[in-house]
């Protein structure tokens, strides 16, 4: 068996085998199911790599993987192209990141809880990766579900209120997936197909009935769901704040990305943007976007949190990737894209950071951090880098995904969304350099330990070596940006945009 | 000729180096200061050993990588950009000395933080002289905000909280203002990359655009350069140690901000454009009531550190109004003041540092009799301030004699009236500190001096008034600021004669 | 009358699948009490399973098993809907199970699966 030629698979497969077996395998010997877990995600890490590299040696040319060998449309395929392919690298990276930094929280206790905790997680990456990489609508249903079912878990873990958290998010969760099938519905009863090429090219003759509206309706609602868009991100602040502390950096930095994926491939690859349904449908996404934003920002001002806060920062962030996508020119698409990477990233590490004083000091008040650098410099660095990206300063990532927008708005002369970006950017600094100065300034240290440091950095290895990984991969994703940009996502464009 | 030559970012690396080696010794303050002071002298040296290939017309340029899809991070070495990084990389030179002194002497806290943020801030000040573009000029521009920030936050008391965020708010608005102009020259010119006599032409845009874009960059240059209604963090940010005042809110910041005035005015619109768009005079007029008022202002400031930030606000808006009248001999002065200005208050400032550090007196009206305690102190401060007034000899005569002759250049004699009046200002409000000291003795008789007496701190001041008075005989002296400045402005302004003679 | 009938005889099925579904959305927004929520989350699901088996109904259609008798495609139903929704079954089934789960320990914790009650106890 070739590894190559079957790896877009393997991306699914290891993760999935793995956490099936963890719990077996946590059975036999404690440690053993999650170490084979992490395995498996890098596993899927190197796979995902691996088909990124093939593809775009091939300049661009997506992989078509052929379940069980079924041709499409009858069988399922997954298809990568440039786009998916660095987004699954990017999953995959950020899984192998926090199932490594989880270990800490979970070293102690018993077996079910170990391997359970580790069969949610590979699951929740598999739902994540499936959703990003598979070519048919049908399949992406059950991936979403796989996401969401192994997210409510993992949210559960977190303690008390998270049951409530976890069993509010199932409820909307729930009617978001539904609508979705419903969409589905409505496609097929139109094409009679499920492959999305083969959708892209049957749809093209529906594109002016009413079937068709309701079908992009029913996505634009059910992904809005899941992606947390602005009206509809009621059951986000409380998942994120009440997760799995050591999962936390994991649902609130990647979750909303697949579902926001799959709206840009419904979108933009699938419905084609120049028709009249889809283009209005993006100016309710603009304006929602403008407005998530702007009521994300204020109110991750008056949070007192830190968690909570960055929710509703997640809020404001998902309103950058929507305006992004509204704006249905090259530059909009590219700043979406990049800031769908970006916002991971830059989320994922502040979670992780704000994991680590929980695990070491037990604090989640943003206004309870003094000294913090003197205690854990490692993770002040990167919560400053971080929360520098978060407002878009140079030369952090977070720059240069506003930067695209910024050229997608003025190319499109929708100038507003500029000003919006502005006024963004100042509440950002608002309320991440309360934080920063609250770190420096206090001079008494108001952190507590309830965990003695057990090495020079201040936190257990595991998690120090993520928590540096990812504040470096800030600095290295602004520098890289336009390698990125020119060599991944401007090759693997929609069709739109190349005519 | 342009050689493709990576020393520019050399000179903005060594100092990055620099304060991560500082970083990681905290422990240590001896080692910690050795890697300062090696850094600031590697930078000067790299710096000057750049000069002579630029005085022959010679361009270095590298480009260290595609920091978006089409531009690059990229730094070059024009006569303009020279000019600053020299100035600049000059003068840390000895306020690093200083500094050691001054942390010392008055046991400050936080010394480490201090000495990475001070060495960060001058890697963004060479980033930001040699920038070759906009976006390159606007990264290190927000890098030298975030440096900065802490400095003016180093006290850690209330009072350096509100400094700080008054600081931050009128920045990072700038500076948010700045790149959405940034944006626009980038759509309308197709390239951001700075061009002597400017890359936007009048046909490239409807009229209304490119004067909004003008008033949205222009801001962020003016808050840096404390241009008068925008100029509220500077006295404000005084808080800070006295060598960030000196370095930073004399030199790097502020010249930051009236380099950024004179990259967009020279760089990005030039000289023609500006004048068929006629907003230029809003300018013009904005720096003329600056300088006055700000004088006025200073006249009535006791603290001293005070009186000298609207010294310096009135003074930054002498090179402001330099580049507003868009003449060639006006640029040229500008250049020039931005060099004068900037020796002259970086030892006026360390002088106060030094008498606040060795009598604990802040305020002009207690600085009885200082003169016979402090004499090479106040002979420094006396000199500086005859130059600040412009004094022949010294160094910032020959600046204000072309910003004058530059007003007669561009028709606009009235302004020179301005600088009469700001000259008569500046000696009135520095002439009674030098009165107070030598001539009124102490009615207490209860001098009392604290602190040791450290020659890192007198040393310095020293070197600088020589290179005021050196700067003020012989304006072409090495490192050749004056040739470099007289390139700079034929540059800008070839084939362009400022509209009157 | 006539319309009526009309509407009744082509659409009327999707409409009452409609109204299934939103009673469905209705019943798990306005309900106190969190198993009835989850019971109309069931309603909805099974709304939408409702609405992928009225489409693939068919006038005359014969069961997709080949007896030989013909290989014309129109003369068959197609089987894929259904196919579907025995996936859609099993994960509402599991969705279910989940929540059913969460229930039970929110019962153990809280004490009630009502909502009051247990935003009362929660927040103290």
């Amino acid at each position: 068996m070739n590894f190559v030629q079957h790896a877009p698979v393997f991306i699914v497969l290891l993760p999935l085998t793995a956490s099936l077996l963890c719990l077996l395998f946590s059975r036999i010997s404690r440690n053993l199911g999650s170490y084979i877990v992490i395995a498996a995600i890098f596993g899927a890490f190197i796979s995902a790599a691996t088909v990124l590299k093939q593809v775009l040696a091939s300049g661009g040319q997506a992989i078509h993987y052929w379940m069980g060998g079924w041709e499409p449309p009858i069988g399922i395929e997954f298809v990568l192209d440039p786009l998916n392919s660095v987004l699954a690298v990017l999953v995959t990276f950020i899984a192998l990141m926090v199932s490594i930094y989880s270990r800490p929280f979970v070293k102690r206790e018993d077996w079910l809880h170990l391997g359970g905790y580790y069969t949610l997680f590979g699951l929740l990456c598999v739902g994540l990766c499936g959703m990003i990489i598979t070519g048919d609508v049908f399949n992406l249903y059950v991936y979403l579900e796989i996401m969401s079912l192994s997210g409510y878990g993992l949210i559960a873990l977190g303690g008390r209120k998270s049951m409530l958290a976890a069993f509010r998010y199932l409820l909307i969760g729930t009617i978001g997936a539904s609508l979705y099938l419903l969409g589905v519905g409505y496609l097929y009863a139109m094409t009679g197909t499920l492959n999305m090429a083969d959708l892209a090219k049957l749809v093209a003759a529906h594109l002016d009935s009413p079937l068709f509206a309701m079908a992009v309706a029913c996505f634009i609602i059910g992904f809005g769901i899941k992606m947390a868009l602005f009206p509809l991100h009621g059951w986000q602040p409380d998942a994120y704040t009440f997760s799995h502390p050591g999962a936390a950096a994991f649902i609130a930095g990647c979750m909303s990305k697949a579902p926001a994926y799959a709206m840009v491939r419904f979108l933009y690859y699938i419905f084609h943007v120049d028709n009249l349904v889809v283009h209005s449908a993006l100016n309710v996404i603009g304006v929602l976007g403008i407005a998530g934003i702007l009521i994300g920002s204020i109110m991750a001002l008056a949070q007192f949190d830190f968690r909570r806060m960055l929710a509703y920062s997640s809020v404001a962030q998902i309103g950058y990737i929507a305006i992004g996508l509204a704006m249905g020119n090259l530059y909009g698409f590219i700043g979406a894209v990049l800031h769908m990477i970006n916002h991971a990233f830059m989320k994922s590490a502040l979670f992780l950071v704000i994991g680590g004083i929980q695990y070491r000091f037990g604090e989640v008040n943003l206004y309870r951090l003094g000294g913090m650098h003197k205690k854990i410099p490692i993770s002040t660095v990167t919560l400053t880098l971080a929360a520098l990206s978060m407002i878009g300063l140079p030369p952090t990532c977070g720059f240069f995904s506003k930067w695209y927008l910024m050229l997608g708005a003025y190319t499109g002369a929708q100038y507003f969304y500029i000003a919006v970006l502005v006024i963004s950017s100042l509440l950002n600094a608002i309320y991440f350099f309360r934080i920063i100065e609250q770190v420096f300034v206090q001079r008494e240290a108001s952190l507590t330990e309830i965990q003695p440091p057990s090495t020079k950095l201040g936190l257990p290895i595991e998690m120090a070596v993520p928590i540096v990984v990812m504040g470096l991969a800030i600095l290295v994703l602004g520098f890289c940006n336009g390698d990125i940009v020119t060599d991944v996502l401007k090759v693997g464009l929609p069709e739109v945009f190349l005519r | 000729m342009t050689i493709v030559d990576c020393r520019p970012f050399l000179a903005v690396g060594v100092s990055l180096l620099a304060a991560l080696l500082i970083a990681f010794s905290d422990k240590r303050p001896n080692v910690r200061e050795a890697w300062s002071t090696i850094a600031s002298f590697i930078k000067f040296g790299i710096i000057l050993s750049m000069v002579p290939a630029v005085l022959n017309g010679d361009v270095y340029t590298y480009t260290l990588c595609q920091i978006t899809d089409t531009v690059g991070l990229t730094l070059r070495t024009d006569p303009a950009g020279m000019i600053f990084a020299t100035l600049a990389s000059m003068l840390w030179v000895p306020i690093n000395f200083y500094s050691i002194g001054y942390m010392r002497c008055n046991n400050e806290g936080e010394q480490t933080g201090y000495f990475a943020a001070f060495a960060v801030c001058m890697s963004a000040c060479m980033g930001i002289a040699l920038a070759e573009n906009l976006l390159t000029f606007f990264i290190f521009y927000e890098l030298l905000t975030l440096a900065s920030w802490p400095l003016v936050l180093h006290k850690r008391n209330d009072e350096a909280l509100l400094a700080s965020r008054k600081y931050l708010i009128y920045t990072l608005i700038s500076g948010q203002l700045f790149l959405a102009g940034v944006i626009a020259v980038y759509c309308i010119a197709g390239s951001i990359d700075f061009r002597a006599g400017g890359l936007l032409t009048i046909d490239m845009a409807p009229k209304w655009v490119l004067q909004s874009v003008f008033v949205l960059m222009i801001l962020a240059g003016s808050v840096k350069a404390a241009v008068m209604p925008l100029h509220g963090w500077l006295p404000a940010a005084m808080i800070a140690p006295t060598p960030v005042s000196a370095l930073l809110h004399a030199v790097a910041v502020v010249k930051t901000g009236v380099f950024c005035v004179l990259r967009i005015v020279c760089f990005v619109f030039g000289p023609k454009l500006l004048a068929q768009l006629g907003i230029i005079d809003c300018l013009a007029w904005a720096a003329a009531i600056s300088i006055l008022v700000s004088s006025m202002i200073a006249l009535r400031q006791d603290n001293l550190k005070r009186r000298l930030a609207f010294s310096t606000v009135g003074q930054l808006s002498y090179i402001v109004l330099g580049a507003a009248l868009i003449s060639p001999l006006s640029i040229k002065g500008a250049y020039l003041h931005l060099v004068a200005h900037a020796v002259m208050k970086i030892t006026l400032f360390m002088c106060a540092g030094l008498i606040i550090t060795r009598t604990h007196r802040n305020n002009i009206s207690e600085m009885y009799g200082i003169g016979k305690k402090l004499p090479v102190t106040m002979a420094c401060f006396t000199i500086a301030s005859l130059g600040i007034a412009g004094m022949p000899f010294i160094v910032g005569f020959i600046s204000k004699w072309n910003l004058a002759l530059g007003a007669l250049q561009a028709g606009k004699p009235l302004y020179i009236l301005v600088w009469v009046a700001s000259a008569l200002l500046a000696a009135g409000y520095l002439m009674p500190v030098c009165q107070m000291a030598y001539f009124r003795s102490d009615p207490r008789e209860k001098f009392i001096q604290y602190g040791a007496f450290s020659l890192k701190m007198l040393v310095p001041i020293c070197v600088t008034t020589a290179v005021s008075v050196a700067l003020g005989v012989i304006p072409n002296i090495y490192p050749h600021f004056y040739r470099l400045a007289v390139m700079a402005s034929e540059a800008i302004c070839a084939g362009w004669t400022g509209g009157w003679l | 009358m006539e319309m009526l009938n009309e509407f009744l005889k082509t659409r009327g099925i999707y409409a009452l699948v409609m109204i299934l579904f939103f009673l469905g959305v209705y019943g798990m927004v306005l309900s106190k009490n969190y198993m009835k929520k989850l019971m109309a989350m069931n309603v909805m699901q099974v709304a939408v399973i409702f609405f992928y088996l009225c489409f693939a109904q068919k006038d005359g259609g014969m069961i997709p098993i080949q007896n030989g008798l013909t290989t014309n495609p129109d003369a068959y139903i197609n089987p894929l809907p259904h196919g579907l929704m025995l996936t859609a079954i099993v994960v509402s089934l599991g969705t279910t199970g989940v929540a059913i789960a969460l229930l039970m320990r929110i019962k153990e914790i809280f004490g009630s699966l009502e909502e009051v009650e247990i935003l009362r106890r929660a927040s103290k």
